[in-house]
């Protein structure tokens, strides 16, 4: 189906609004982020590892997020994220970035849609 | 599901990231390919199936790299290893050292704290000591090439090194030829008028050779001139740079100006640059030839007159004393009945100035080093009981690939990091120390001025600093690199071995002799400094107020009016309440003041010089030996009726009625004084311990005559008066009288100023200051000795007892008693004590014979002594060990067991 099939490019660009969105109430690790992305976005957006975990590090590099062991009983430990301050402020501009973006686009299309 | 770390890693390989960054990374993923093949399987999908597509996720293709190298910074490719590497490499190394060290530390504040707060102690008493004898004694004097400088004294055979004559002076300076120059000098206090009220202030008489010989200059002015310097010529002045600033309000246009001194107008010459350094640093200068003492014009008088001289380069010490003493020699040919036996002795003026405290000064060096020590074996053995903690950090570092060298280097940089953190508190307690206990013994320390923190206290602190890291540090990094990695891994945190329980132990011991040398040292000290407050000094030392008196210049031109100001003086004060009586004295005891006078029995001629003895000179009132509370042996002191008027009398001590007249009663037989003439002795009365409480016993003059001032002829009259000291009785506290003292000296005139106001307990406080100072320091080093080794069995035991909690657990469950515990605990932990205090004591007894030299009244192996110091370490040792004996005991058997 066409309309499943989304752009690459439009992963990439929104894929670190994507992960601090759902970083946004608790901390998460890597797999559960992908699996969540997954099954939100209904299986149209897929994260690969071998991109997901570096740009978590590049994140966590800007300091938006931080990254900690945990170790819960009876499991291997694993490496949790959570948003940090600056993190927050990010998520805050980049939502309203895209929020006016996706509005613009809307306007365009359904205008010749119409 | 396999492990599929493996081929991440591969992955990763070509990106060259930091070993722990890699397996961060590798792990992450690992864990994902995990939870993935979990999903899948559970999902319906075969092993195989899931197994590949896992793989595929992580490790499949290039993208994982790719993407990472966009975030991830390459690293040095290994742990960086010592030995084979450039010098870059060393020092990305260093900081990566320095760094990790500090983290470390910052993480164990209480390590840390206690190890600096030793080295802080140690290193810190180690730059006190080293800051004072690098001042005293390391430091040239303030003179330009002061090496060249020297003292050179006459030699009498009472006196192996007495003041100069004036004569004597003039001709060694005419005719040596190996010194540049020589000056000569003598400390007087001058009566300064004309400004205000009249003031007494430190003079010097000099040669106007003395600011050339010592390459001084004033910075304002001039020096004198050699015409300045002659009798009958206008008298010039030399200002310090304090009086000039102090007194005279730095006045830029002072040349030329004139002073009032002792009566005489002199004229200002130059003033001194501040930081100009001389004796007791004096006020004012005056050339000698305007000293108008008769003193100055015979061979037979020597008037605390002192030379110095500058040798020519190329000259040595020893070719100028042979000079010297050859010119000596003739000159006592030409004048045998001054200068008969006389001979000189040459000493280097640095010598002269510190070479007393020398042996002193070298004995805190050797006390201090223990204390360092120590301070060391404390930390080394923190750092041991640490790096059996950090046994599996070392195993993990050397599983990744750490080398040997490696992990001692980073060790060592920890230690050396922590010595250098203990220096830098070291330092402000070195200068705050060195202060206080200079304050605390005030004239103990020659050149007390000039010990500070300079460039080279601050290199030695910083020397020892690192090798004392390095010392501390290498015994427990050596034994954490050479821990068996995998033994490590699998004993887990319990994990220790035997050989560092050795060290420990000997450690412990090893502070706890040194701490037994110590205590003896101070021990001994204590002893000696008890002893000599025992010590009868032949008169009684309380409640007297010593004050410098100087009279009105209007009544000093006449002879009786001298005798009746000071008649009307001792009147006045005596009446003042809470004085009992009143006197004066030309010499106080033990003040470092003494005048000898040759002296021969009968009334016959004069013998030779070296046929007379000497003995010690006063002249004083009427009521000296009340005031004194001398006790009187046989006959009278004086009276008023000994006057002028009257024939001279004297009395003797009964030290000289001894040496003079044995077994024969002295009252009413004549002897003859030099310059005083025949007299009669009135009486004789107890010896006074003059020369000190220590050295009187053995001192070469021990004669003494008293003399009454009302009967010294007039023309020496004014002349024996300047300086003389009033000496109070009182029934109250001598210090709460001395404005009432002031205001009654000064009389009606209100001209006669009092100066240099001391107790007779602070003189002789004063005359042990030295022994003082040396007791203060080490009973400070004994008492941080003593802390360190208490806190060092402390924490062995400690540290023994939790590792030994299992054990304990185990004894108690079968039945052993709270007592059989804190018995086993306390029988280790003394065991190492005694060890260390028996090795202690013979090393005390080898050593502190060294300090024999500053013992009074004790023998360096003092059995008492020594057997106190013992009983008070193994007092504190019981007590360190008994604290975590008590804890052993608390241990509760299950909660030990259950541990395991």
């Amino acid at each position: 189906m066409e309309g499943r099939s989304i752009d690459r490019e439009w992963k990439k660009g929104s894929a670190e609004l994507l992960l601090l969105s759902l970083l946004e109430a608790v901390p998460r690790h890597g797999y559960e982020l992908g699996k969540l992305i997954e099954r939100r976005s209904e299986g149209a957006l897929r994260f690969h590892a071998a991109s997901l975990y570096p740009l978590l590090y590049r994140l966590e590099k800007r300091g938006w997020i931080q990254g900690r062991w945990v170790e819960k009983s009876g499991q291997r430990r694993r490496r949790y994220y959570r948003l940090t301050a600056p993190g927050r402020k990010v998520l805050a501009s980049q939502r309203q970035g895209w929020q006016t973006f996706v509005e613009a686009i809307g306007r365009i299309v359904g205008v010749e849609n119409a | 599901m396999p492990d599929c770390s493996e081929q991440i890693r591969q992955q990763l390989a070509g990106l060259n990231l930091a070993p722990t960054r890699e397996a961060e990374i590798v792990e992450e993923l690992a864990q994902h390919a995990e939870d993935r093949y979990r999903e899948l399987v559970s999902g319906g999908a075969t092993e195989a199936e899931a197994r590949r597509a896992a793989l595929d996720e992580v490790g499949g293709h290039e993208l994982l790299a790719r993407e990472l190298r966009a975030v991830e910074p390459a690293d040095a490719p290994e742990p960086i290893v010592l030995g084979a590497g450039s010098k870059a490499h060393l020092l990305t190394g260093l900081g990566q050292d320095l760094r990790y060290g500090f983290r470390t530390l910052r993480k164990n504040p209480g390590f840390t704290a206690v190890a600096m707060l030793a080295l802080a102690l140690g290193i810190g008493a180690n730059t006190a000591v080293f800051s004072v004898v690098n001042g005293v004694l390391l430091r040239p004097l303030a003179y330009p090439d002061a090496g060249r400088l020297l003292m050179i004294y006459e030699t009498t055979a009472e006196f192996s090194q007495s003041s100069v004559a004036y004569l004597n002076f003039l001709d060694w300076r005419r005719e040596s030829r190996s010194f540049a120059d020589m000056a000569t000098y003598r400390g007087d206090d001058l009566n300064f008028t004309g400004a205000g009220q009249p003031e007494q202030v430190s003079g010097e008489y000099v040669s106007a050779s003395l600011f050339p010989v010592l390459g001084a200059a004033p910075f304002l002015g001039r020096g004198f001139l050699p015409e300045e310097d002659r009798q009958g010529a206008a008298c010039a002045v030399i200002l310090s740079y304090g009086f000039w600033k102090g007194r005279l309000g730095a006045d830029p246009n002072v040349l030329g100006k004139p002073l009032t001194l002792n009566a005489v107008s002199c004229a200002v010459v130059g003033v001194l640059p501040q930081d100009f350094r001389f004796r007791e640093n004096p006020r004012v200068y005056v050339p000698i030839e305007q000293w108008t003492s008769a003193e100055l014009r015979t061979r037979e008088e020597h008037p605390g007159l002192r030379v110095i001289g500058r040798l020519k380069p190329g000259a040595t010490l020893e070719a100028a004393q042979a000079e010297i003493a050859s010119i000596a020699s003739a000159l006592s040919r030409q004048y045998p009945k001054t200068n008969a036996g006389h001979g000189v002795k040459l000493v280097r003026m640095k010598d002269d100035i510190v070479g007393y405290i020398r042996p002193t000064l070298l004995l805190l060096v050797g006390a201090v080093g223990f204390v360092l020590i120590i301070a060391c074996a404390n930390v080394a053995n923190l750092l041991l009981a640490r790096a059996t903690a950090r046994q599996r950090e070392f195993a993990i570092r050397a599983a990744l690939g750490a080398d040997r060298k490696r992990v001692v280097r980073q060790l060592l940089t920890e230690s050396v990091l922590l010595s250098v953190g203990g220096a830098t508190i070291g330092l402000l307690l070195a200068r705050w120390g060195t202060s206080l206990v200079l304050a605390a013994a005030p004239g103990s320390v020659p050149r007390a001025g000039e010990i500070g923190i300079d460039p080279y206290v601050l290199l030695f602190t910083l020397a020892v600093s690192v090798a004392t890291g390095v010392l501390f540090g290498l015994a427990p990094a050596l034994h954490s690199a050479n821990a068996n990695a995998q033994e490590s891994l699998k004993e887990g945190a319990r994990g220790a071995g035997g050989g560092r329980h050795r060290a420990e132990g000997v450690f412990v011991a090893v502070e706890i002799g040194l701490a037994v040398i110590l205590l003896a040292g101070a021990g001994l000290m204590i002893e000696s400094l008890w002893r000599l407050w025992q010590v009868e000094p032949g008169f009684n030392t309380r409640n007297i107020l010593t004050t410098k008196v100087a009279l009105s210049p209007k009544v000093m031109a006449s002879p009786p009016g001298i005798r009746l100001a000071y008649q009307q003086l001792l009147e006045r004060v005596a009446a003042i309440p809470g004085a009992q009586s009143a006197a004066i004295t030309s010499v106080v005891p033990l003040s470092e003041n003494d005048v000898e006078i040759p002296f021969w029995p009968g009334t016959g001629p004069q013998p030779a010089q070296d046929r007379m003895t000497s003995a010690m000179f006063y002249i004083v009132t009427t009521d000296y030996l009340r005031v004194m509370q001398i006790p009187l042996r046989r006959g009278r002191f004086f009276t008023d009726r000994d006057d002028l008027g009257s024939p001279p009398v004297v009395v003797i001590d009964d030290v000289l009625a001894r040496h003079v007249f044995p077994g024969q009663d002295p009252v009413g037989r004549q002897m003859s004084i030099m310059v005083v003439g025949p007299v009669q002795i009135a009486g004789v009365v107890g010896h006074v311990k003059h020369w000190g409480l220590d050295s009187d016993d053995t001192a070469k003059v021990r004669d003494q005559i008293y003399f009454p001032v009302m009967q010294v002829p007039d023309k020496f009259l004014s002349e024996a008066v300047a300086g003389l000291t009033l000496m109070l009785r009182t029934g109250l506290e001598p210090l709460s009288l001395v404005s009432a003292v002031r205001a009654q000296v000064a009389g009606p005139t209100q001209d006669q100023p009092i100066y240099a106001v001391r107790t007779m307990e602070q003189i002789i406080a004063r005359s042990l200051a030295q022994r003082r100072f040396t007791m203060l320091v080490l009973i400070i080093f004994a008492g941080t000795a003593l802390l360190l080794a208490a806190v060092g069995i402390y924490g062995v035991m400690s540290y023994a007892v939790t590792r030994r909690s299992h054990e304990i657990g185990i004894r108690t469950a079968l039945g052993a008693s709270r007592g059989e515990i804190v018995g086993l605990v306390l029988r280790q932990g003394m065991r190492l004590a005694a060890i260390g205090m028996a090795a202690g004591l013979v090393a005390a007894l080898a050593l502190t014979r060294f300090m024999a030299g500053l013992l009074y009244g004790v023998r360096p192996a003092d059995p008492a002594t020594l057997a106190a110091v013992t009983l008070l370490l193994g007092g504190i040792a019981l007590l360190a060990c008994y604290i975590p004996a008590r804890r052993a005991a608390a241990v509760d058997a299950v909660v030990a067991l259950r541990c395991e």
